[in-house]
């Protein structure tokens, strides 16, 4: 017999119901089985924040070689798989995914479903991505990790001047993340665009979702364009292909097109979500609406197109025609517009709202600041003549980290803190979590802002070392005393999270007295999220009196309310996956699919085939009560 | 001493041109960032929270957004100006061409004459003549490096399969600095070369200079060094003019001792550093294409003694 | 916390829903949107190396006409059964299904033989230049398509034939499978003018 939610099917009777519909197996099965969007999407958040570590020690080692001019610490060899490494952790294996992570946790929660949508996808996405940055970090520490940068340019990365298997391994690493990428972004679109709470029409959606809907476009069409050049690079790196080879009709620069056309948008792809972040923060601790939402909308959709046009700005020094960089000079500065607009909207929400400071929102005023500084110095890069002094030195490194770690990673950790009472039931510490705020801010600065005039100074980027007497040594070393203090502070950022996690204040379903979905249910969250499916009926349901919800989902088997995509009205009651280990399986087989093509073409052949085995029974409906199979790997 | 590579020290009209407007670009996008600090300082110290109505931010967000629109525009504008005056810089007269090379990990520089006897090739050095426009025709031959001589004009990259060019205006006198500014493989860091910028009169007598055959050998140690090079060990990757050296792998010799540095800007050229490098390229600078050249000290020294008299 | 207020009743919906209505149809068009993406790009490539190039195609005569061709007669005609396998699915009709099923998984099957065949009229090899590369390229990322949707379709078959096949969505499955066939047929007349008529055209 079947039973649904509803008044008289409620309370610790309907928990026990729902809980054991949604529960995972105990034990080692059930952990490796499950398919819990809060399980997988926390799983994802720590290999992230791992992976963010072991970047972070390579930079380290970096800062150590060029604290001083002419040392002799680090070779050549050593120091530029060091830096192409730290750019490949950072982008392909801490920044996107941790994105992503963040989303694949929060999304549903804040969509008011009780499973993100494709959930096996979902597992198999983790997986892969967990596979690829541990198969590239072995191989870095078996000696063949990237050595061409983590843009890869050929020919430097093509068969002749990178022989070996360092460059495959690279070129790999990219199938790995983008596979786990582009499935994470169908599961998101789906998600938010059919399952969010019956009643939240897309202008009464949460700035996160989206940025995260833009963001999953964004991927959806920009990561193929370098899984294309990175399958051109590979095939002519072992099967003899001319794609590159500028003797056989290739084009050196044919790569550099796809590159940036991935590469320019996936540094939005990273930033979009901490915008969406920061406007959480920022409506919660003003205790208003964010100012301007649908200017806000616009600014984000805007961004997210624009991004698509700016690729060339990356190759000023190309000697392509003049007259084609001026379009994208002024494309270029053009999304400064929309940056600025949400700069306003933001500041204007504090402004008119009655801000209580606590730590997320000091985050976002860090986080103001710096990307402002990150901003406008990407005005200047936008522009030709200034683009040609400063592209590859050491400005630009000043300039992207400003946007990224300023841009991306305060907000993150600001979100880390804001949510994190959620995730574990309980706060993180204050006012450690302030100090930090300050202490990160500071050495942050301390540590890029004197990249600035390094570069102008004349200090290429990418240098295992540098001479004496040029003006770069004082400015260089108080950078490497400055990462060295940074780190510190992420540190200090993790042993929070860590102590927190046992002895922090107990939080309750909502201590910021927030007003999105996310908030509902206790912390952390009940294993099928939501009792009954909440009903909306405003920007802000938790802030309104009337809390209505939707009756009647199954219990003893895992349904989901699908609603349209515009409006979100009810539609349909849809199945969703239970647990299931073959999706682990099919990563498992993936991955030595993957592995073996570095050796062999032929693995391409057997490893589709080797693939095959667990694809077909993770689709495979195992019993009549069983939901139908997903669309998966087509 | 003015800094030698250095974006914000002009020497040349590019880089003049280009470090103005980086100055009126600072000007505006400082202003812009006062004002998002002045708002947002006031957002967070404000005292009196009333009920301020949305109407009066919506008409601000408006005039910002129109403010941030007009300084765009001006600075586009700024940018496209500078482009196109520096474009036509020089125009004028009639431009010094020479073309650049580069390979991993050094630079050739050749000087184009109407016959193979006109023509200078040299290595790691630029020399140019004061306020003579001089267009650069830049090519690589591995992989892709770029040209980056801070002090004159910004940056342009040497891409295989493909030929660009780097226009030029030296405004003042000096010695300066350029480096690969493309990431190039191991070397990369080392993989710098020296640009001097004469006056007419000297470029001129550089000119005749370098158009002259290398000059014979002198001493005894001279002469064993000459037979030394001129022999199998140098000569089959290096050129020497007006001798039997003709090797086209490696820098060109023929006035080496006139140099600055050695190993594309990593070492000054001076006697103790050329004995070092000839015994053990590797240590220095590792996985560069000169091998290590079995010789005893006493031929190194008579190497060394021929190699400096190519002035 | 006031009582909690039940509006509308879930109970009463359907538990299926054909094209924009179902999450499968999100995620199918989802992977079409991915996979057109790529497609796109390796279009802009051949043509972006074709710009590069004095002479298309470069050292060759272009591919024979004919095999390629004939792909495209046979996929153009394998839209007969699978749009009248998509309508079957939407009336929900089983017996209708499982033998358009059959039928679709064993129609492709002349179209495997032509492109073998397609593979040995390019006459050009991968590793001769980029063109040929480029070529290559589109045909194998075009035939990894094909293999993989057929596969699709023989689980497919497969499954509609078990018990599994009487339940309700599994007809949304089968419409879903049938849009992506329609994603295959459409990007081959893209790469087939590409392939054979570019070369032809430029030169």
């Amino acid at each position: 017999m079947t039973r649904v939610d509803g008044p008289d099917f409620s309370g610790d009777a309907l928990h026990a119901a729902l809980a054991k519909t949604w529960s995972d197996a105990p034990g080692f099965w059930g952990w490796l089985a499950t398919v819990d969007h809060k399980r997988v999407g926390r799983r994802y958040i720590v290999t992230a924040f791992v992976f963010l570590g072991l970047g972070g020690v390579l930079a380290l080692l970096m800062r150590l070689q060029l604290a001083r001019p002419e040392s002799g610490l680090i070779s050549a060899d050593r120091y530029n798989q060091i830096f192409s490494m730290h750019g490949t952790t950072m982008m392909f294996l801490f920044a996107v995914p941790v994105m992503e992570a963040f989303a694949v946790y929060l999304i549903p929660l804040m969509m008011g479903t009780r499973q993100i949508a494709f959930p096996r996808l979902n597992a198999f996405s983790y997986w892969i991505y967990l596979f690829g940055g541990v198969f590239l970090w072995i191989a870095f520490l078996l000696n063949i990790g990237p050595e061409a940068g983590w843009f890869a340019y050929v020919p430097l990365a093509g068969p002749e001047y990178s022989p070996g298997k360092r460059t495959d391994v690279w070129a790999q690493l990219i199938t790995f993340t983008e596979v786990a990428a582009l499935a994470g972004a169908v599961e998101l679109i789906t998600t938010i665009l059919k399952q969010r709470a019956p009643g939240m029409s897309l202008n009464r959606m949460p700035l996160f979702a989206w940025s995260i809907l833009v963001t999953s476009f964004m991927i959806v069409f920009a990561m193929p364009a370098v899984m294309l050049a990175s399958s051109f690079l590979i095939s002519d790196r072992l099967v003899g292909t001319q794609f590159y080879n500028p003797t056989e009709g290739g084009d050196a620069l044919l790569w550099q097109h796809l590159f940036w056309f991935f590469g320019h948008p996936e540094v939005y792809i990273i930033f979009i979500p901490a915008v969406g972040f920061v406007s959480q923060i920022t409506e919660t601790f003003s205790q208003r609406q964010v100012f301007g939402y649908p200017l806000m909308v616009m600014a984000v959709v805007s961004i997210g197109l624009l991004a698509f046009g700016l690729w060339v700005h990356h190759m000023f020094a190309t000697g392509l025609p003049r007259i084609g960089y001026s379009f994208y000079t002024a494309a270029s500065m053009m999304i400064a517009l929309p940056g600025g607009v949400q700069i306003f909207c933001w500041t204007a929400t504090i402004w008119s709202g009655r801000p209580r400071w606590e730590t997320p929102l000091w985050w976002v005023v860090a986080f103001i600041v710096t990307f402002v500084i990150g901003g406008l110095s990407g005005v200047m890069v936008a522009s030709v003549p200034l683009d040609l002094q400063l592209h590859d030195s050491y400005f630009v490194v000043a300039h992207f980290h400003y946007v990224l770690i300023g841009g991306a990673v305060f907000p993150l950790l600001g979100a880390v803190t804001y949510w994190f009472p959620k995730f574990s039931g309980r706060l993180m510490a204050e006012p450690l979590g302030r100090w930090n705020v300050l202490f990160s801010f500071l050495t942050f600065h301390l540590t890029f802002f004197p990249m600035h005039l390094t570069g102008l100074l004349g200090m290429p980027r990418r240098v295992y070392t540098y001479p004496h007497g040029l003006g770069w040594d004082s400015l260089n070393l108080v950078s490497s005393i400055g990462a060295f203090l940074f780190a510190a502070s992420v540190l200090l950022f993790f042993g929070n999270m860590v102590w927190s996690l046992s002895r922090g204040r107990a939080a309750g379903a909502n201590p910021w007295n927030a007003a999105s979905l996310e908030w509902k249910m206790p912390s952390p969250p009940p294993c099928y999220n939501f009792d009954h499916i909440p009903v909306v009926e405003s920007r802000t349901p938790l802030w309104d009196d009337d809390r209505p919800v939707i009756p009647g989902l199954q219990t003893d088997k895992r349904e989901l309310l699908v609603t349209t995509a515009i409006d979100a009205h009810s539609d349909l009651r849809d199945a969703s996956a239970p647990p299931n280990a073959w999706p682990f399986f099919a990563a498992i087989a993936t991955t030595i699919a993957f592995l073996g093509s570095i050796f062999t073409p032929w693995a391409v052949i057997w490893g589709a085939l080797l693939m095959a085995v667990p694809l077909i029974f993770w689709f495979w409906p195992h019993d009549p009560l069983e939901p139908k199979p997903e669309q998966g790997d087509e | 001493m003015s800094p030698i590579q250095s974006a914000l020290h002009p020497a040349g009209a590019h880089a003049a041109a280009t470090a103005t407007l980086f100055q009126i670009f600072l000007g505006v996008t400082g202003f812009f960032f006062l004002l998002v600090l002045l708002f947002l300082g006031w957002a967070i110290l404000r005292r009196d929270r009333g009920t301020a109505s949305d109407k009066r931010l919506r008409l601000t967000v408006a005039a910002w957004a129109m403010l941030i629109t007009v300084g765009l525009f001006g600075l586009t504008l700024a940018s496209y100006a500078t482009d196109r005056s520096l474009f036509f810089a020089g125009h004028d007269q009639k431009p010094l061409r020479l073309k650049v090379t580069a390979q991993q990990w050094w630079w050739e520089v050749r000087y184009n004459g109407a016959t193979p006897a006109q023509t200078i090739t040299t290595a790691n050095e630029i020399h140019l003549p004061l306020g003579r426009p001089a267009q650069i025709e830049l090519e690589a031959d591995d992989v892709i490096h770029s040209l980056w001589i801070p002090n004159l004009v910004g940056k342009e990259d040497l891409i295989p399969g493909r030929t660009t060019d780097l226009q030029l205006l030296p405004r003042q006198v000096g010695r300066f600095r350029a480096q690969c500014a493309e990431f190039c493989g191991l070397q990369h860091a080392h993989m710098a070369l020296d640009v001097v910028v004469d006056t007419p009169e000297q470029f001129a007598a550089w000119e005749a200079r370098s158009l002259q055959p290398a000059p014979a050998p002198r001493s005894e140690a001279q002469k064993r060094g000459h037979a030394i090079v001129t022999g199998m060990h140098c000569s089959g990757c290096h050129a020497i003019t007006g001798t039997d050296a003709f090797g086209t792998v490696g820098p060109d010799l023929t006035r080496v001792a006139s140099r600055a540095t050695l190993a594309a800007g990593e070492l000054p050229n001076a006697r103790a550093w050329l004995t070092r490098w000839i015994a053990d390229p590797q240590a220095i600078k590792p996985g560069n294409r000169m091998p290590r050249i079995p010789l005893t000290p006493a031929q190194r020294s008579d190497v060394v003694a021929y190699l400096e008299t190519l002035k | 916390m006031s009582e909690t207020r039940f509006v509308g009743d879930a109970s009463t919906l359907p538990d299926y829903g054909f094209g924009a209505r179902s999450t499968t149809w999100w995620g199918v068009t989802g992977f079409i949107a991915i996979e057109g993406a790529a497609f796109a790009l390796a279009f802009a490539a051949y043509f972006f190396l074709m710009a590069q190039e004095k002479q298309w195609p470069a050292s060759a005569p272009p591919p024979d006409l004919l095999w390629g061709s004939a792909t495209v007669a046979l996929l153009l005609l394998s839209e007969v059964p699978n749009i009248w396998l998509k309508r079957a699915a939407e009336r929900m009709d089983l017996r209708a299904v499982r033998r358009g099923l059959v039928v679709m998984s064993l129609i492709v099957l002349p179209a495997f033989v032509t492109r073998g065949l397609e593979y040995d009229h390019l006459n050009i090899g991968w590793d001769r230049n980029a063109y040929g590369s480029i070529t290559w390229a589109l045909l194998l990322m075009h035939t990894v398509h094909l293999v993989t949707d057929w596969v699709d379709t023989l689980v497919l078959t497969a499954l509609m034939h078990t018990k599994h096949g009487e339940k309700d969505r599994r007809f949304v499955d089968t419409s879903e499978n049938a849009l992506y066939w329609h994603f295959i047929v459409g990007s081959w007349l893209l790469v087939y003018v590409l392939i054979y008529w570019i070369p032809r055209l430029s030169q």
